[in-house]
């Protein structure tokens, strides 16, 4: 019995202790952000691994026309950031750091494609949030997140993980990093992995 | 067993004490902020500004020799942040050109889930004059009532090294001058 006393503190103890779930939000989205809690990290099973060829895709980018993956071959590296849903906690801050980067993206020869399983009109009203993104916001709303799919990175709940894939010239996969939904990746190592195409 | 039993709460305390609480809310005007040691600037530019001994690993916003600290909490991730940046430039400009002011308040950001690196971007790209400590793992950011940002606390220092929050809101401070009159006074400045 006191062992079993001794387990029960320690649970008890150690789920009071966990810090409450923190992210920043920006007063640029005020009360708009719908909040999901804490969510499986990962829900999917990669389809891709580095060293393979990325699968082409077209789809549709929310400021018109369509991009297709495969136009930037033989001409730039490129970063696709997968992000699971518009208008929740992390999502909502991952790209705007991004918009403040993109020289870093240039002086690495890199194109950053956002992509969400969101529709167009979804994107439009929430990345208008964010100012002006200087990168193509893509939907692979319909079918619905085929890309996403594709790469392994569909959620069982239908929304896409948090990955980033870093693709060069050639096409082929060099980074992935399907991180924890819940958490940011870090820029350092994305610009790291970009660094290391030179 | 009675051993194992006492260990596992000793150990279980010591987690609960080890980890940051969530506070309840921001910190209050006329309240004092949570205890919380941030990490020492690297760059001397930075402990000379903020008037720090280098020897030390960590500093207390209470240890800043200034009669006022405004603390702004941001992210490099946040547009308002990075709208307000240029703002809160022109303030540290006017603190810098107010003779009462220059070296008596003084800015400090806590970069809230930033690393150092992405702590270092928003500096550099903003051209921000003042020192930014990461907050990677929102520590910083939880005891201060998980505010949504930009948020912008100042803070009263007394000879005798206690302390009082005279300034807590989120968003914009408004008119440069007026604030800036508005923390001198209850500063005696």
């Amino acid at each position: 019995m006191p062992k079993k006393a001794a387990l029960l503190i320690v649970v008890v103890m150690l789920t009071l202790s966990v810090p409450a779930w923190a992210q920043t939000h920006s007063e640029a989205y005020k009360d708009n952000i719908y909040q999901t809690g804490i969510l499986k990290p990962t829900d999917s099973a990669l389809k891709v691994k580095v060293g393979d060829p990325a699968p082409d895709f077209t789809l549709v980018s929310v400021s018109g026309g369509k991009v297709t993956l495969s136009q930037y071959r033989g001409k730039k590296n490129v970063v696709l950031s997968f992000v699971p849903a518009a208008w929740t906690p992390v999502c909502s801050d991952q790209w705007p750091g991004y918009n403040i980067v993109k020289d870093l993206f240039d002086r690495n020869d890199a194109k950053l494609l956002g992509i969400t399983v969101d529709n167009i009109p979804t994107l439009f009203a929430w990345t208008n949030q964010m100012g002006k993104l200087w990168f193509p916001v893509l939907s692979d709303f319909y079918p619905h997140g085929k890309v996403a799919a594709t790469y392994g990175v569909l959620r069982s709940d239908g929304t896409s993980e948090r990955a980033l894939f870093v693709i060069d010239k050639r096409g082929i996969i060099r980074y992935i990093d399907v991180h924890d939904i819940n958490k940011r990746p870090p820029l350092e190592v994305l610009i790291r992995e970009l660094e290391k195409l030179k | 067993m009675k051993k194992y039993f006492l260990l596992s709460v000793v150990l279980a305390l010591s987690f609960v004490v080890a980890q940051p609480l969530s506070a309840a809310g921001p910190p209050q005007t006329g309240g004092q902020l949570p205890e919380f040691k941030f990490p020492m600037p690297s760059d001397r530019a930075d402990r000379s500004y903020l008037g720090l001994s280098g020897w030390e690993s960590t500093f207390r916003i209470p240890e800043i020799k200034a009669r006022v600290v405004i603390v702004e909490i941001l992210s490099m991730y946040c547009p308002f942040c990075q709208k307000e940046a240029p703002m809160v430039n022109q303030l540290y400009d006017a603190i810098e050109k107010d003779p009462r002011a220059k070296g008596k308040v003084k800015i400090l950001g806590i970069g809230a889930g930033n690393s150092a690196y992405e702590v270092d971007v928003f500096r550099k790209k903003y051209n921000v004059p003042f020192p930014v400590v990461p907050d990677p793992e929102y520590a910083a950011h939880t005891l201060y009532g998980e505010v949504r940002t930009p948020y912008f606390i100042a803070v009263k220092i007394n000879e005798n090294g206690t302390h009082e929050v005279i300034y807590s809101k989120l968003g914009s401070f408004g008119d440069i001058p007026a604030f800036l009159e508005a923390l001198k006074k209850p500063a005696g400045l």
